[in-house]
């Protein structure tokens, strides 16, 4: 498969970026997207280019770091995946492939495709956990009965990898659907009961105070999310912010 | 409650609650202007109620006026701060992949029907209150129905009427619905609210439009 590559390319946080052309031969549909980058970059080193700085952990969609924008959607054109588990036999011989950083005010790049998210470590630092008396007289959290709808609800918000692609995806660059995924987890148990109203009024005000843009309800994020968060968790984090205001 | 006013949920649901008042308002309204096509006297009856009541005068009315201001000032200040949100935008974003036209341009179907209101409040408002409290007028409750009638001979300003009542629809489907979304209301009704908000997004502008050409082609 030949293809022509657009790539986002970017010295620092503080220089002009811009897309620069590659052109690739001899790639295979099992190849993974980042596979080809993988080959772009052997090949840059060889020619004594600087290769592209892309971010890249576990590549079997758990880490959640792999935050690319392709072809105008992040994570590529397939649902439920993460670019590193996104195949090279969803493109055709030919093709060209747009792939930029996730842009968000929030987000500042560091260098090329590489982008700082520690915007969400900030908004998790503000209320995403519980406290819990871990002195030797622990409760065992299986002994406490849930509800299991409730259960499952608060799994499938935990699921949320925090890759960003909610973010990237909104045109508003909103962070509603990471951060109530992580009020919900919380909200939805009862250990996280006694701190739920703080935690809504913290990490809302965190999201805030980072940049991020307000929730349209355009449902981008939720398509675009490689765990499917449900925007069923941004309803609740307004329940949940609206009560704990009001409560004062 | 500080944090309520200032924090981007609070404008978001302050974008709902008032979205919900006018598409009220907008339901009142239509009933009225309905009554038109069947019976003059129907219609000179209730708009001689509501240009006179007291309560909707001097009430109703400012609060209205306060609504729309509102609605529309804290839907320009949300997309210069959403704009702000992303400075670098993308060489390629493919909107259309993941949402849909009209959520993505609220803003634009928005700035047409303020456009419209302006035409609408020259039309109508205007003239009233420089009837009723400049001119001081003496009233007749007969006079509604033909002040109406006469508004719609134009047919280009029937055709600008239907057209703005098209970009109506196209605002209510995204924003009615979204809307229970935004003062979290989530649960087993939702698809029902939803269906009734789209089925309100397309009839009410409809009957609308429908009004506007009937009393154009009476007359």
């Amino acid at each position: 498969m030949k293809l022509t590559l657009k790539i986002w390319r970017q010295k620092d946080a503080k220089s002009r970026g811009e897309l620069v052309d590659y052109q690739m031969k001899g790639i295979e549909g099992d190849m993974s997207f980042l596979e080809m980058l993988d080959v772009l970059n052997e090949e840059l080193i060889n020619k004594g280019e600087e290769p592209v700085v892309f971010d890249h952990d576990c590549r079997e969609g758990i880490c959640g770091v792999c935050s690319l924008q392709i072809n105008g959607e992040p994570h590529g054109p397939d649902r439920l995946i993460t670019a590193c588990q996104l195949h090279m036999r969803k493109f055709k011989d030919g093709d060209t492939i747009f792939i930029e950083p996730f842009r968000a005010k929030a987000f500042p790049i560091i260098k090329d495709l590489m982008i700082d998210r520690s915007a969400f470590d900030r908004i998790q630092q503000a209320g995403g956990y519980i406290s819990v008396n871990t002195s030797g007289n622990t409760v065992d959290a299986n002994a406490i009965p849930i509800e299991k709808e409730k259960a499952d609800d608060a799994f499938a918000a935990a699921t949320c990898i925090g890759c960003g692609a909610c973010v990237a995806a909104c045109k508003n660059a909103s962070a509603m659907l990471f951060t109530s995924a992580k009020v919900s987890q919380y909200a939805l148990l009862p250990q996280g009961q006694v701190e739920a109203a703080d935690r809504v009024l913290a990490m809302v005000k965190q999201m805030d105070e980072e940049g991020f843009g307000n929730c349209t309800n355009t449902g981008a994020c939720e398509i675009e999310c490689p765990k499917g968060i449900s925007l069923e968790n941004i309803a609740r984090m307004n329940r949940e912010y609206l009560k704990a205001s009001l409560k004062g | 409650m500080g944090g309520l006013i200032k924090s981007s949920i609070a404008r978001k649901v302050a974008m709902a609650l008032s979205g919900l008042f006018l598409v009220f308002f907008l339901l009142q309204h239509f009933t009225i202007n309905f009554t038109s096509i069947f019976s003059a006297d129907v219609f000179n009856e209730l708009s001689h109620f509501m240009g006179t009541n007291p309560f909707v005068q001097f009430l109703l009315q400012p609060i209205l006026i306060f609504g729309v201001v509102f609605h529309f000032v804290m839907g320009f200040i949300l997309e210069i701060k959403n704009n702000k949100a992303r400075a670098v935008k993308y060489a390629r974003f493919k909107g259309g992949a993941n949402s849909s036209w009209v959520s993505r341009n609220m803003i634009w179907s928005g700035v047409v029907v303020l456009a419209f209101l302006g035409l609408h409040f020259y039309d109508f408002w205007v003239p009233e209150m420089v009837h009723k409290y400049i001119e001081f007028a003496p009233e007749d409750p007969t006079r509604y129905y033909t002040e109406l009638l006469h508004r719609f001979e134009s047919p280009i300003r029937t055709g600008l009427y239907a057209l703005s009542f098209v970009f109506l629809a196209l605002h209510l489907w995204h924003g009615f619905a979204s809307s229970f979304q935004s003062v979290g209301f989530n649960n087993k009704y939702s698809v029902a609210a939803t269906k009734f908000a789209k089925a309100f997004a397309i009839v009410i502008p409809l009957g609308f439009i429908v009004v506007a050409i009937v009393l154009h082609l009476t007359h």
